[in-house]
C-alpha cells in the first residue's frame, strides 16, 4: 500500500503574456489588471532608488525584490484590510498594499527602529530577519482570530530557504492540527543567499512539505500575478471559511542580489539571470495589458513619472526624519521602565553626541 | 484556606486567572487531560475547555513562537515547557522576538506572555531534566525572568507575571514543587515583580537566592541562628529586572554579602549580584563577597546530584568564613 500525492502547478499567463484557456474570469478585470501593473511597478520603483541610497550611503543593508513583485502585490491584492500580514524580509511589495509608507521601509532598513511602527497596517507583523521563525508567530495569531472567532486570515511569506529551517515545519504542523485560518506564501526566487534550491531541498516542490502536515500545498508560476492572486485569493477565502491552512510556492527568481551585501556574481552564471529576465512579472503582464488594449505608452510613461514622484516624496521624508535620541533605546523596552534601569538611562544621555552630530 | 504545595499552587493561580481573564490561554505538552507531567495544570482543560488549554504538539521552539503570535494579537498564553532541559529550543524565539517586539515596533505590538518551565535538579530525574537556566535569559533585554521560591510567592508572582504586559520567563524549582505546604489564600491577589521578599531579618550577613535553594538558605539560617549567628534572607524573586536597591540596603546593614544559586558559578547571576555589591557598596563591606553555587560542570545525573547542589553545610560554612573574615 502506498500514497500517491499531486501537487497542483498553477500558471494563467505564458511568459510571452499569453493568457491560458483556463484563466477565466480574472482577465477580463480591467481595474484589477490595471491595478496588479501599477503597484509592481511602484514596488519596482522603490527597489531601485533604495539600491541607489545604498550605493551613496543614505541607507543600510537593504533587501530588494526585483523580479519577484507579483508574489507580493498577487497576495496582497488577495487580502482585506482586516486581514494580518506577517512578512519576511523581502516582501515590501506586499506591505505597501497594505498602506505601509515607503518611509517606513526606508527607516527599517535606514538603521531606525520607527521604520516598524506602521502607521497604517497596525496589526501587521514588522519585517522577520530570523529566517522560518515568523511562521510561528502567524499560527499563533490565527490561532488567536479563530478563537475570537474573528473573520481574519493571516498571510505570512517565507523564502525556499526557509522551508529548509526548523521553525517552518513545527508551525506548519501546528496549524495543520489546529486547522487555523492561514495561508503560507513561499517565495520560492532559487536563491538562500548562494545556496542554490536544489541544495536547500531533495524535494521536488516546496509546496509538497505541506503535505506531511496535513495540510494543502499548490505551486504556481510566481512571475505570473494572476496565477498568485488566483491561488491566493481562493487559499485566503477557504482559510476565511475555515477550511483550515494552506501553503502556495510561488517560483519566481531572484533577479538581484541577496541584499546590497551581496555579490551573486561570485556564485552564479550570469546567464541563467539573463535567461531569468524573459519570465519577470511586469513585462509580462504589460503585454497582456497591451494586448488587450488597456494600457498605452502614454499610461506607462504618466506611471512611472508618479511612481518616480511618490519614490521622491518618501525618500525626502526619510532623509528628513530627525535621528532617534538614546532614551529611544529604553523608551519601549518595557511598557514602563523599570526603576533599576534609570541610572543606565541617564549615562547613555550623559553620553550622548550633542544634537546634529550623528544625523545621517 | 488550605495549605498547598508550591505546583498546587500554581494550578490554583491559572485557574483564577483563567476564570477572571478570558483571554488567557494555556499550552503545552501534556497539559489537558494529563493536567502537565508535573500536574501544574491539573484539572483547568476540564474547566475552560480544549481551545484554552491546549496540548501541543511536541515542538518547544514552536510553542514559543506560537505564544509570541497570540500575545500580539490580543491573547495572554501561558506557555508550559514540560522540563528544563528542553527550554533550550524556544531561546531564538525569546531573544529574537519575545523580548523586542514591543522595542522593534516602537509600543504598536506587544507580547504579554509567561514561559512557565520547571527547573533544577534534586528530583532523581533523568539527563537534561535538571537544568537551572536562569542566567541565561536574564540576560536577555526585554524579558522578566520570575524564580518563586515558596507557594504563596509562586502564587502571586505567577499572578503578577500573567498581569504583566510584557513577556515573562516563570522559573518554577522542581525540588520545591512538593517539598512543603504552605497556606495559600486563593483571593487574585498578585505580589510584586522586580522587588525581593526579605524572607528573615539578621543582623550579620545578608544571603541573597531564589528559586530552589531559598529553601536551603533558610535551612542555614536556622542552623546558624542556633551558633549565634543571624543572616538576612533576601529572596530576589526577579531575576531581571531585580531590586538591587533592597539588596544593597541589606548589605550596607550587614556588612555581608553572600550569594547561593544552583545554576553554575561562572556567568552565573550571582556574579552579576557581586558586582552591583562591588560596585555600589564596597565601603559597607566587612568582609569579601561570597558565592555559593553549582559548580562550573554538567549538572550531574542523580547519583551526584545531591553533591552539586548547594547544600545546608556548604551555605553555613560560606557564612562562617565571612564571619571569621572580620
Amino acid at each position: 500500500m502506498g500514497f500517491d500525492f499531486h501537487i497542483d502547478y498553477l500558471q494563467l499567463l505564458s511568459p510571452a503574456g499569453q493568457p491560458s484557456d483556463s484563466a477565466g474570469t480574472i482577465v477580463e478585470d480591467e481595474g484589477l489588471l490595471v491595478g496588479f501593473h501599477r503597484a509592481m511597478t511602484r514596488a519596482r520603483a522603490f527597489d531601485t532608488k533604495a539600491i541607489a541610497l545604498q550605493r551613496t550611503g543614505q541607507l543600510g543593508t537593504f533587501a530588494s525584490a526585483l523580479g519577484q513583485e507579483a508574489i507580493g502585490v498577487g497576495v496582497a491584492k488577495a487580502m482585506r484590510r482586516e486581514d494580518l500580514l506577517v512578512p519576511s524580509y523581502r516582501d515590501h511589495a506586499a506591505q505597501f498594499l497594505r498602506g505601509v509608507r515607503m518611509t517606513e521601509i526606508l527607516l527599517y532598513w535606514g538603521g531606525d527602529e520607527r521604520g516598524s511602527d506602521f502607521a497604517k497596517a497596525r496589526a501587521d507583523f514588522p519585517i522577520c530577519v530570523p529566517v522560518g521563525t515568523q511562521v510561528a508567530h502567524a499560527v499563533g495569531a490565527a490561532y488567536a482570530f479563530k478563537l475570537r472567532k474573528e473573520d481574519r486570515v493571516v498571510v505570512c511569506f517565507i523564502g525556499d530557504g526557509g522551508t529548509s529551517n526548523g521553525g517552518f515545519y513545527e508551525a506548519l504542523n501546528m496549524a495543520g492540527v489546529w486547522r487555523v485560518p492561514l495561508v503560507v506564501v513561499v517565495n520560492n526566487n532559487g536563491w538562500a543567499i548562494s545556496t542554490p534550491r536544489a541544495l536547500e531541498s531533495a524535494a521536488e516542490t516546496l509546496a509538497q512539505k505541506a503535505i506531511a502536515a496535513g495540510v494543502e500545498g499548490l505551486q504556481v508560476d510566481g512571475n505570473d500575478v494572476l496565477a498568485v492572486h488566483q491561488a491566493a485569493r481562493s487559499a485566503i477565502e477557504k482559510a476565511r471559511s475555515g477550511a483550515g491552512p494552506k501553503v502556495i510556492e510561488a517560483v519566481s527568481y531572484r533577479l538581484g542580489d541577496h541584499t546590497t551585501a551581496d555579490d551573486a556574481t561570485r556564485y552564479r552564471d550570469p546567464e541563467s539571470v539573463r535567461a531569468a529576465w524573459a519570465r519577470e512579472p511586469i513585462g509580462r503582464l504589460r503585454s497582456l495589458l497591451v494586448a488587450r488594449g488597456l494600457w498605452s505608452k502614454e499610461q506607462e510613461a504618466a506611471l512611472l513619472v508618479d511612481c518616480a514622484e511618490e519614490v521622491e516624496r518618501e525618500v525626502a521624508s526619510y532623509l528628513a526624519t530627525p535621528a532617534p535620541t538614546s532614551d529611544f533605546m529604553f523608551d519601549h523596552l518595557f511598557a514602563t521602565l523599570p526603576p533599576s534601569m534609570l541610572r543606565q538611562r541617564d549615562e547613555a544621555r550623559r553620553h550622548a553626541p550633542a544634537p546634529g552630530a550623528e544625523h545621517g | 484556606m488550605a495549605e498547598i504545595t508550591l505546583v498546587e499552587a500554581i494550578d490554583l493561580a491559572l485557574g483564577f486567572e483563567m476564570a477572571r481573564d478570558p483571554t488567557i490561554v494555556l499550552l503545552g505538552e501534556d497539559i489537558g487531560a494529563n493536567g502537565g507531567v508535573f500536574r501544574a495544570t491539573n484539572g483547568l482543560q476540564a474547566r475552560f475547555g480544549r481551545e484554552r488549554v491546549i496540548d501541543t504538539p511536541l515542538a518547544e521552539a514552536g510553542i514559543a513562537g506560537v505564544a509570541i503570535g497570540m500575545a500580539a494579537m490580543g491573547l495572554k498564553p501561558v506557555a508550559e515547557i514540560q522540563f528544563s532541559g528542553f527550554i533550550y529550543p524556544t531561546i531564538d524565539q525569546m531573544i529574537n522576538h519575545a523580548s523586542r517586539l514591543r522595542n522593534r515596533t516602537r509600543g504598536r505590538l506587544t507580547c504579554p506572555m509567561v514561559l512557565r518551565s520547571p527547573c533544577g535538579a534534586g528530583i532523581h530525574a533523568p539527563e537534561h531534566h535538571s537544568e537551572s537556566p536562569e542566567a541565561i535569559f536574564a540576560h536577555m533585554p526585554g524579558l522578566r525572568v520570575v524564580a518563586p521560591s515558596t507557594p504563596a510567592r509562586a502564587y502571586g508572582l505567577l499572578l503578577a507575571a500573567i498581569r504583566d504586559p510584557d513577556p515573562v520567563v516563570f522559573l518554577e524549582p522542581t525540588r520545591l514543587y512538593r517539598l512543603f505546604r504552605e497556606e495559600v489564600v486563593d483571593d487574585g491577589e498578585a505580589l510584586p515583580l522586580d522587588a525581593c521578599f526579605i524572607s528573615r531579618e539578621g543582623r550579620d550577613a545578608t544571603v541573597v537566592t531564589w528559586g530552589a535553594s531559598h529553601a536551603e538558605v533558610m535551612g542555614a539560617a536556622e542552623a546558624l541562628a542556633q551558633r549565634g549567628v543571624e543572616i538576612e534572607v533576601v529572596d530576589l524573586a526577579t531575576l531581571k529586572p531585580y531590586d538591587s536597591e533592597t539588596i544593597l540596603k541589606s548589605v550596607e546593614k550587614t556588612g555581608r554579602c553572600l550569594i547561593v544559586h544552583e545554576a553554575p558559578r561562572t556567568a552565573g547571576f550571582g556574579a552579576e549580584i557581586a558586582a552591583e555589591v562591588a560596585e555600589r557598596a564596597l565601603y559597607s563591606l566587612l568582609a569579601p563577597v561570597k558565592r555559593v553555587t553549582g559548580y562550573d560542570v554538567v549538572v550531574p545525573l542523580s547519583k551526584l546530584e545531591k553533591q552539586y547542589m548547594p547544600s545546608v553545610e556548604r551555605i553555613v560554612d560560606a557564612v562562617q568564613k565571612c564571619m571569621e573574615a572580620a
